[in-house]
């Protein structure tokens, strides 16, 4: 099982998908329970991976890699090659937990069509991990794409009033960045293939030659930031950064409450995950020596700003935190982009937290949508009387949103910023608004929903949580406190992977590429920034 | 006399597949008299065992070429006439193929038409004759020859459902533009003889090769090349010469329609990598016809492929009829294929660019086959069902047809891993290999758009309404095309390494295919 577990995590979902297959679709109860149990079962054979993962932590490279190169399609070089680092160790967790949780949401919220939506949401979950796992550009981009379909039904079948044209925005928008990406990834292929004589997409064999591009007299600085922006589009689309936010919005807003969940909790990982697995490694020079990097932090700036404001303004409580995942991730991709170690490793943190805090809040507003359908923020106020548990974890979970100390966003958002100022403290300073907009915006919706007296008859009746929907907040609660209150494990993960990458952006000549780094002694003095400074201020 | 006592045993061979064609055709003639209409569906079976048969006389061709090492490439037989290498073998077996699939699909369909007749399937058959010379063809009147007997079936064809006006019309309409350009492409075919005195493929290319290396413009070579290349791309049905398709798409029997779209097709791109001497990619000194000429066809494939990605990319958007929808998505396949061709240099081809057309022919030939399938199962009693809200609701009235529609759908629109990904996969490849940057991306931005008329589709038939109620009546011979049409969407998509290495072998670039293997 040890040297399997990645394929065993990869396939339990799609195996309980082929096992749905052949359930009767009256059926619906034995339906949910199969799906229940293979998504529990897909979460709980990823906790192994943690203590064997804890234990690996400090060692350099890849980890349980399985398969080797250019073993699936050999006369191309394509291979079934998966393995993490802890970059991809704690996104895989976040989805096989987010993924048993929106599971676990759906059972009542989700009548007609039972079976198709289980085995597309199955199949789905075996997608996203696909693609945090991939060490293969072609196994990944196979994924990256193949996980489209299942979202874009998710949206589509079952989701609001306006889901046919949510639904196709979305893969139409999220298609035209990746056919790009296409163009960039067979663009590095031929460009190995003339290095070294040898046609492969495995991932390790192109971080060696990917970068040389930039100092190539045949292709030149030009070439290689065109390819950047080859591979940025699908990226930033995906993320979505500031201009390509558009689809965002609508997906959100029109798909049904455990879509939402993913989308926002893992579907968004997708982009930034891009960006730190392939732009930074790929293109060192183009981020170090062009302005490329300047425009990434100002899209990313904006994105903060732009989102939190949008959100001050919306009068649908899903659109507002659709557009506060906008918000969000602009943090994310400005610790990717500001290049030191601590915003890297807040930026990946912040992602985490992004989707336990998001995921949490979709699962919040959908639980009133489920009770009233509607999601009008002037339909309600008061509510905290009516159902205070509910109340009560809608505080917690908006703390951890906004950013407050002992919760899980405040060490993400407060790493990203320190490593921010490490590097420039004009971005900071432009950064930091976002933050007290984050609290703003919402405050103000929790005090129009929660607080006062019940002015709408048709909330009075409304009861409060079952044992089953305390059930799927549960967790998210305890990794926002323990985010919160303990980081330092987290930082440990991230801490060697970070900061290879980080000195291979900074100093790509003297470092080789990822391989030589592992010969390399990572920098302690950075290693000492991230594990000691960051969770001493966590407990503030 | 004389001439035939020439004949050797290795001529009769190469004719084989072609001789029992034409043979099973004329029996179901005989055939049909004696059948009582409700036994009509014999005719079918004959003609799949006709297809059969002659599968197995290219399978011989196959094993005898692999054992005589002096034609291991490719024999040349029947007075100079024939070529049959493993380029015209891999057609064989796609026309078959499709073929095969397409008689599948006609059994129930004709019968709903009223129109179960025997000349339906011996037509087909015959066709397929026709493509076999055209593929196979080494002397440009054989090849002339084989596209008119391929044409002439195909027009009476479209033409079939004689009660049906849309059928009349679509079949008058392709016949007049059809009759028109072959006498166009004759033209081009006479200045080919005219400027080198043969009409044999080989002579004309090294010929012209001659002509053009003494004069690079030569304005007889350049209205030659324009006139056989107005020809070759009306049969594969590019813009600016695609207007036929639509109407004929849209007035044929559905089965007839999915014929075209790929047997026909793969015939028509058969003819016109033979006559552009792009078969040979990896052996520079074969020239074949218009190889030489390459300088002179490159603007003109990437106008035309352009203009085709262009032109259908955007005129599919906007279909209310399946039929013209999928019409229109074939000839923006067209549109990607092309450009398989302009990959490479000025002067040399590039070896992935024509793979890629062969890979895309071959998933092609299962995914638009399926698709048009799907929308031949719709029809019944009183429906036609090849309008868009015919799909509506599908999955409720036939899940598993709903879900082989999607795949056929999102393989058409080139997401992996589906077998059409494969196609446009090698497409990009060869143009990003020879440093068209450009136009690849073009080509990728307008696959965007392809999804978009997909999706409508797939939009009609997962979230729609269903017009009827209960479930749709799909017969047993259109659930064996289906699911294999679906099986091999998905398994080319998934473990396309087997395929990959056939287009080598035929490109003659690995000596063994695993294909060969599984064959034994």
């Amino acid at each position: 099982m040890y040297n399997h577990i990645l394929s065993i995590i990869l396939f339990t979902p799609l195996v309980g998908a082929l096992i749905l297959l052949f359930v009767p679709k009256e059926n619906k109860d034995a339906i949910r329970w199969i799906a229940n149990i293979f998504a529990l079962g897909g979460f709980l054979v990823s906790l192994p991976l943690v203590a064997w993962f804890w234990a690996l932590r400090f060692e350099p490279g890849f980890k349980f890699i399985e398969g080797v190169p250019n073993n699936w399609i050999p006369s191309i070089g394509a291979g079934y090659v998966i393995g993490i680092d802890g970059i991809s160790f704690l996104l895989i967790m976040l989805t096989t937990l987010l993924g048993w949780i929106s599971i676990l949401s759906s059972w009542t919220a989700i009548e007609n069509r039972v079976k198709e939506y289980y085995i597309w949401f199955l199949i789905l979950q075996t997608g996203m991990l696909g693609v945090f796992m991939a060490l293969d550009f072609f196994l990944f981009f196979v994924f990256w794409e193949a996980m489209l379909v299942p979202m874009y039904l998710l949206i589509g079948i079952w989701g609001g009033p306006r889901k046919l044209y949510a639904a196709i925005k979305f893969f139409l928008y999220t298609l035209a960045g990746s056919v790009l990406m296409l163009l960039g990834i067979l663009f590095l292929y031929f460009h190995h293939h003339v290095l070294t004589g040898v046609y492969t997409f495995s991932l390790t064999a192109l971080y060696e030659t990917a970068p040389k591009i930039y100092s190539d007299p045949a292709y030149g600085p030009t070439i290689a930031t065109l390819l950047f922006f080859a591979f940025f589009f699908a990226f930033a689309i995906k993320v979505p950064m500031f201009p390509f936010h558009t689809w965002l919005p609508d997906a959100h807003v029109e798909a049904p409450t455990a879509g939402s969940v993913i989308l926002a909790g893992v579907l968004l990982k997708m982009g930034t995950y891009g960006f730190i697995r392939f732009s930074l490694p790929f293109f060192p020079d183009v981020l170090t020596h062009t302005k490329v990097r300047g425009w990434m932090i100002a899209l990313s700036i904006i994105a903060i700003i732009y989102g939190a404001l949008v959100s001050l303004m919306q009068k649908d409580m899903k659109k507002l935190v659709a557009y506060s995942s906008v918000s969000h991730l602009g943090f994310c991709t400005l610790g990717i982009f500001v290049l030191t170690p601590l915003g890297l490793s807040g930026s990946v943190l912040q992602q985490i937290n992004h989707g336990i805090s998001t995921g949490a809040l979709f699962l919040i507003v959908g639980i009133l949508y489920e009770r009233r359908h509607t999601r009008e923020i002037s339909e309600y106020g008061g509510i905290s009387n009516v159902m205070p548990v509910y109340a009560t974890i809608t505080m917690i979970m908006f703390l951890s949103s906004m950013g407050l100390p002992l919760l899980n966003g405040f060490v993400g958002e407060f790493t990203i910023l320190q490593g921010t100022f490490m590097e420039s403290w004009r971005w900071g300073a432009w950064a930091v608004p976002g933050v007290v907009l984050g609290a703003a915006y919402l405050l103000w919706l929790y005090q129009r929903v929660f607080f006062g007296t019940v002015t709408n008859p048709k909330n009075e009746k409304l009861h409060d949580l079952t044992p089953r929907e305390v059930l799927t907040f549960a967790p998210l609660l305890v990794m926002a406190f323990w985010i919160g209150l303990y980081p330092k494990p987290f930082f440990q993960i991230l801490e060697q992977p970070v900061n290879q990458i980080v000195a291979n952006v900074r100093n790509p000549q003297a470092g080789g590429v990822m391989n030589a780094a592992i010969t390399a002694a990572p920098n302690r003095a950075q290693i000492a920034n991230v594990s000691l400074i960051a969770p001493a201020k966590g407990k503030n | 006399m004389g001439l035939l006592s020439q004949f050797t045993a290795a001529d009769y061979l190469l004719a084989l597949p072609i001789t029992l064609l034409t043979l099973f055709a004329l029996g179901i003639l005989l055939i049909d008299l004696m059948l009582p209409p409700e036994n009509k569906w014999a005719n079918a079976v004959t003609a799949l065992i006709g297809v059969l048969f002659a599968g197995g006389g290219v399978v011989k061709i196959q094993f005898w070429e692999q054992a005589n090492r002096s034609v291991s490439m490719g024999a040349v037989g029947l007075m100079r006439t024939m070529l049959v290498d493993r380029g015209a073998l891999y057609f064989f077996y796609l026309f078959l193929a499709g073929t095969a699939i397409a008689i599948l699909m006609s059994v129930r369909y004709m019968k709903t038409e009223h129109e179960n007749h025997g000349e339906y399937y011996a037509l087909m058959l015959l066709s397929v004759a026709g493509m076999m010379c055209m593929a196979a063809g080494f002397d440009i009147v054989l090849i002339f020859i084989g596209l008119e007997l391929m044409a002439i079936s195909t027009y009476v064809l479209v033409g079939f459902l004689r009660r049906d006006r849309r059928s009349n019309e679509a079949a008058l309409k392709y016949f007049l533009l059809g009759a028109f350009s072959s006498g166009i492409f004759a033209y081009g075919l006479s200045l080919m003889y005219g400027l080198t005195g043969s009409t044999n493929l080989a002579v004309i290319g090294h010929g012209l090769a001659g002509i053009l290396a003494k004069d690079p413009h030569n304005p007889v070579v350049i209205v030659a090349l324009l006139t056989t290349a107005t020809g070759l791309l009306f049969k594969v049905a590019a813009v600016p010469f695609h207007q036929w398709a639509p109407d004929a798409y849209e007035g044929a029997p559905t089965s007839i329609t999915g014929f075209m779209s790929v047997a026909v097709k793969a015939a028509g791109w058969a003819m016109l990598l033979r006559i552009m001497g792009a078969t040979y990619p990896a052996y520079p000194s074969v020239l074949l016809g218009f190889a030489a000429a390459r300088p002179i066809y490159v603007p003109l494939f990437v106008f035309v492929s352009i203009a085709t990605m262009t032109g259908a990319n955007f005129a599919a958007l906007t279909q209310t009829n399946t039929k013209r929808l999928l019409a229109y998505s074939s000839i923006a396949h067209v549109g990607y294929m092309l450009l398989g061709l302009v990959a490479g240099t000025a002067t040399e081809l590039s070896t992935d660019g024509v793979k890629g057309i062969l890979i895309y022919l071959l998933v092609y030939t299962f995914m638009n086959l399926g698709a048009f399938g799907v929308i031949a199962s719709l029809r019944h009693r009183h429906v036609i069902g090849d309008e868009l809200d015919d799909l509506n609701g599908l999955y409720a009235r036939a899940p598993v047809e709903a879900v082989l529609m999607l795949i056929f759908l999102l393989s058409l629109a080139g997401i992996p891993p589906l077998a059409g990904f494969w196609g446009k996969y090698f497409i990009f490849l060869s143009l990003i290999e020879t440093g068209h940057y450009a136009l690849a991306s073009l080509a990728v931005l307008y696959s965007v758009f392809g999804l978009y008329y997909y999706l409508r589709m797939a939009n009609a038939m997962f979230m729609g309404k269903p017009e009827e109620e209960g479930a749709l009546p799909v017969s047993w011979s259109m659930r064996i095309a289906l699911g294999v049409s679906g099986f091999a969407t998905l398994f080319i998509g998934i473990m396309p390494e087997r395929f990959i290495d056939l287009a080598n072998w035929a490109l003659g670039l690995v000596q063994t295919p695993a294909m060969a293997k599984l064959v034994h």
